[in-house]
């Protein structure tokens, strides 16, 4: 270099272990104030909202379209005996389907009695369209495509089919954050159908690749429930409405105090292919226990 | 330059992450990318490129993903951190000290998400979390490291060329 040209002045830069000392009391910081208040998540929430969101549809349709691709070039060969297996399953659906009839006969009369698959369907609700999953393997919650702006509002119940996904737990402009109940950090208060007994839904990252979920604290003396029990949101949860679907009960097993059971059940809702959802808009009525309740 | 390059890193691989990687999963366990290009940041451009990287990355799993703002900036933060003080014996070429690097960072990584978001909860089913998270995502971690790696690197040296040509050019 020639000593014509000034030599630039040294920056005086921070040493990287302040740099990381700052850093790590933000992190802290930042635990604390999410721990204790919500301030922080409205402002960040709309930010990532206008930037990520976009790319997040985008990039899922892609996925989206080369698993379908991949499942298109299955073989001819393939294809062919699923036919003759199809065309077996026919005969058996028929048959199956004259026995369904019957049985509808009997749900019509049943829902009568519970006058509860009418509540159901009186909820308003919207569809969405699943476009970012949790990005760890720790925890399954995934993002909606639609937010604030389409009337989606925290504690909003999810459903997929006909039973129970989660709940919204945070809302951007358009998108929304749901956790499943399936999610490790999840409990969900439900009661079995049948009997009216209330039970804990506890999601559990150990039983998720068995494909079923945890419940306790039932408590059922005469032991009346038994597996294939079908298990609904409770009347006392107040985040989710009451009835919806949560699944079957697999097995029931006497707690080492005599008094509750526990075991677990399987989810109504396939969450490994889950692709679209159902956002029920209505919020459960709770009245405000802090004030003066009207009885 | 490299502080676009490393910003466009965490943003597309945080991207890919979520969307697509997480539909396509082997045993319904997704690599972590963001494991990878923090340490390949750090290792690549120093402690402070993959400490500032990290904390960014991990900030936009926090808002999405996280329960509490935080956990995963700080997880993130240190493994760039950490690896920046590999960089002095980094040399062209030699893939094992980063894919080790890389391994080591995506164990440790495991045991921090643990250890913050289930011991402290009272989850003390170690030998599960051990088997059937950590290990299966640092074995797929790993595969994706090895071809992702190298185009980090490539990306970073090209950046360095067309840099130190510039100065040439000047003078």
């Amino acid at each position: 270099m020639s000593p014509l040209i000034k030599k630039k002045r040294e920056k005086y830069t921070l040493p990287n272990r302040y740099i990381l000392l700052i850093l790590t009391i933000v992190c802290v910081i930042l635990m604390i104030l999410s721990f204790s208040t919500n301030i922080l998540s409205i402002p960040l929430n709309t930010i990532s909202g206008y930037t990520l969101v976009p790319f997040q549809k985008g990039l899922n349709a892609v996925g989206t379209a080369l698993i379908d691709r991949a499942q298109n070039l299955k073989t001819l060969e393939q294809v062919t005996n699923e036919n003759t297996e199809l065309k077996r399953q026919i005969a058996e659906l028929t048959k199956d389907n004259t026995l369904l009839q019957q049985d509808k006969y009997e749900l019509t009369k049943l829902r009568e009695l519970y006058d509860l698959d009418a509540e159901y369907e009186e909820y308003d609700k919207i569809g969405a369209r699943i476009i970012a999953r949790d990005s760890g393997n720790w925890y399954s919650g995934f993002i909606i495509d639609k937010g604030a702006d389409d009337g989606v509002m925290v504690d909003c119940n999810v459903i997929a089919g006909s039973g129970l996904v989660g709940r919204v737990t945070e809302v951007g402009p358009n998108y929304a954050k749901v956790v499943s109940i399936i999610s490790d950090n999840a409990n969900t208060s439900g009661m079995i159908l049948s009997t009216g007994d209330l039970l804990i839904v506890t999601g559990s990252l150990r039983l998720m690749d068995m494909g079923v979920i945890e419940y306790s604290q039932l408590v059922d003396p005469e032991s009346t429930v038994g597996v294939g029990d079908k298990v609904v949101t409770s009347n006392i949860s107040d985040k989710y409405l009451e009835g919806i679907l949560i699944g079957y009960i697999d097995t029931v097993n006497s707690d080492s105090n005599n008094l509750t059971k526990s075991g677990t059940l399987i989810p109504a809702v396939d969450f490994r292919h889950l692709e679209d959802v159902l956002v029920i808009t209505d919020l459960k009525n709770i009245p405000d226990i802090s004030g003066d309740r009207e009885y | 330059m490299n502080f676009i390059a490393a910003f466009l890193f965490m943003f597309i691989s945080f991207l890919l992450q979520s969307t697509l990687l997480s539909q396509f999963t082997i045993g319904g366990i997704t690599p972590n990318l963001l494991v990878i290009v923090t340490a390949s940041l750090g290792l690549i451009l120093g402690r402070r490129y993959g400490m500032i990287s990290g904390f960014v990355g991990g900030l936009f799993v926090d808002i999405f993903f996280g329960r509490i703002l935080g956990v995963y900036a700080l997880l993130y933060m240190l493994i760039g951190y950490l690896n920046g003080f590999f960089r002095k014996i980094l040399f062209s070429g030699d893939f094992k000290l980063p894919i080790t690097l890389i391994i080591g960072s995506d164990i440790a990584f495991g045991h921090g998400c643990y250890l913050l978001m289930f011991f402290f909860k009272g989850d003390f089913n170690y030998p599960f979390y051990l088997t059937g998270i950590i290990l299966p995502e640092v074995i797929y971690t790993t595969i994706i490291a090895i071809f992702y790696f190298p185009f980090i690197k490539f990306v970073f040296d090209k950046i360095r060329h067309f840099e130190e040509k510039d100065i040439e050019t000047i003078v």
